[in-house]
């Protein structure tokens, strides 16, 4: 793995929120073509890493590159970014699907694939719209490019806000829970996509607690715990691990 | 005086009447915008200043404030005030019905989730794009039936505008009942508004219905 390039590279991170400290010192990498899972119970603190990956949110402390780019690091305790041109071209690197998929409710399917390439990327229609259809066909669904968000079911949305996602061409995408909103038997139908998304050597980081999935489709697992990364390897490695918050955390799934 | 000459001055009150109606939904629509966004402003004193005009626009009688606007000039820097009168009563009703729409904008804006503009800022959309493309098309979604009551307000307060003894329909129409000792004036006014408002609750429901695409 350590050959291949590192897409994301993360150092250091601190955050609080008040009093309390959110993320204590996490750092990570991100390779070429990887699956990086992050498990943990829910307060853990993997959204607020991923929402600092993505710079929906400050932090406290550390540094964020991409593609070696940096995009922000601390020197003497402050923050320093990079520039705004310089952050955009950074942010064009990823994509975000979100728990509650934030679909645009008042722009058809196909709008809400294709405005963000036109209007933002300045890239030519025909093209986006093609490659758009394609992406619903990939998506399975072709047949619903004219319905607004609100006339598909949750894995349908879903669906579409991973193409939408891709329709951008990022280097990483971020998945945080994509499935929790989703009722179970909807479930099945957008891990298969991102399974297939891992076939195709997509580099992708996802918050789940579906650990049958992360476990399958993972080259790595993180667990988050309190703040901290408490084990990372293989997903052999990590659920056979002898970690105590490890095995009390499965072994309290494996009771609900 | 017969009928058709007193349908023929109330008629003249009419279209000044209108011209009150849509001169002030032109200004306090869009007026009502910068008040929004003042009142949102993340800096205190701009928000403070903001939030304090509007509750003082909303808690004074729009009477009294017409009355200010007109006399003001002339009690605070003795400017004559002659031609005044008309722009007074635009002015006024503008900046009145502003800040109602300010409020509405505001809730209306409120209501978004916070995840359409994180979504939107994901995707690289800048803030200007982000307000114009997705954020305004579904507030004004939001906020259209609010507006339409306001407007409905609107078409019914240009009446006020006879606290500055402004030749609109009302009025035109108080004179003649006077002077006539008859109530027909009365009687056609009111027929006049009531079917204005028909209209405009018409077009305001086509509107929403248009707009409820999704
Ligand atoms: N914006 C915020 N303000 C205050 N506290 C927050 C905020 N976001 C998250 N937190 C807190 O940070 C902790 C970690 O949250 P989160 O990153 O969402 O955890 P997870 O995604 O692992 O469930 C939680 O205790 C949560 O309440
Ligand atoms: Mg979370």
């Amino acid at each position: 793995m350590s050959e291949k390039n590192i897409y994301l590279e993360m150092n250091n991170i601190k955050k609080s929120f008040g009093d309390l400290q959110v993320l204590k010192d996490i750092s990570l990498k991100v390779h070429e073509g990887e699956v990086l899972s992050i498990i943990g119970p829910s307060g853990s603190g993997k959204s607020t890493l991923l929402r600092i990956a993505t710079m929906l949110e400050t932090m406290d402390s550390g540094s964020i590159k991409y593609m070696d780019e940096e995009a922000c690091t601390s020197k003497n305790g402050e923050m320093h970014y990079a520039k705004p041109h310089e952050l955009r071209e950074i942010k064009k690197n990823f994509g975000l699907v979100f728990q509650s998929f934030n679909l645009f409710p008042h722009r058809t399917v196909i709008h809400n694939l294709t405005d963000a390439p036109i209007h933002v990327q300045k890239r030519n229609k025909d093209e986006v719209l093609s490659e758009a259809k394609a992406l619903l066909l990939k998506m399975g669904l072709s047949d619903k490019e004219d319905y607004y968000p609100s006339q598909l079911s949750g894995g349908q949305q879903q669906r579409v806000a991973i193409a939408r996602a891709l329709a951008l061409k990022p280097k990483v995408l971020f998945f945080d829970e994509p499935t929790s909103a989703l009722d179970p038997e909807l479930t099945g139908e957008v891990l298969k996509v991102i399974k297939a998304l891992a076939e195709e050597k997509m580099t992708m980081v996802i918050v789940t607690h579906e650990m049958s999935f992360a476990k399958n489709i993972s080259d790595r697992i993180i667990f988050m715990d309190k703040g901290v990364i408490a084990v990372e390897g293989t997903p052999d490695d990590v659920f056979n691990s002898n970690n105590s918050r490890m095995n009390e955390f499965l072994g309290k799934l494996s009771h609900e | 005086m017969n009928f058709v000459t007193m349908l023929e001055q109330i008629s003249s009150g009419m279209l000044k009447t209108i011209l009150i109606f849509f001169l002030t939904l032109l200004f306090s629509l869009p007026l009502g915008w910068i008040i929004a966004f003042g009142r949102m402003s993340k800096n205190k004193i701009l928000s403070g200043i903001t939030g304090f005009f509007i509750s003082v626009l909303r808690g004074t009688p729009l009477m009294l404030q017409l009355v200010v606007v007109f006399y003001g000039p002339y009690f605070l820097f003795k400017w004559s005030i002659t031609n005044w009168r008309f722009p007074a009563i635009i002015v006024g009703f503008s900046i009145n019905y502003a800040a109602y729409f300010a409020e509405i904008y505001r809730s209306g804006i409120s209501a978004i989730p916070v995840g359409q503009y994180e979504a939107a800022h994901i995707l690289g959309y800048t803030k200007i794009q982000t307000f114009f493309k997705i954020i305004l098309p579904q507030v004004v979604r939001i906020i259209l039936p609010a507006v339409t009551n306001e407007v409905i307000t609107l078409v019914k307060d240009t009446s006020l505008a006879f606290t500055l003894s402004y030749m609109e329909m009302f009025t035109i129409t108080k004179q003649i009942a006077s002077a006539q000792t008859t109530f027909m004036p009365f009687a056609i006014a009111g027929l006049f508004y009531y079917i204005f408002n028909l209209l405009i609750s018409f077009i305001m429901r086509r509107l929403e219905k248009r707009l409820n695409y999704y």
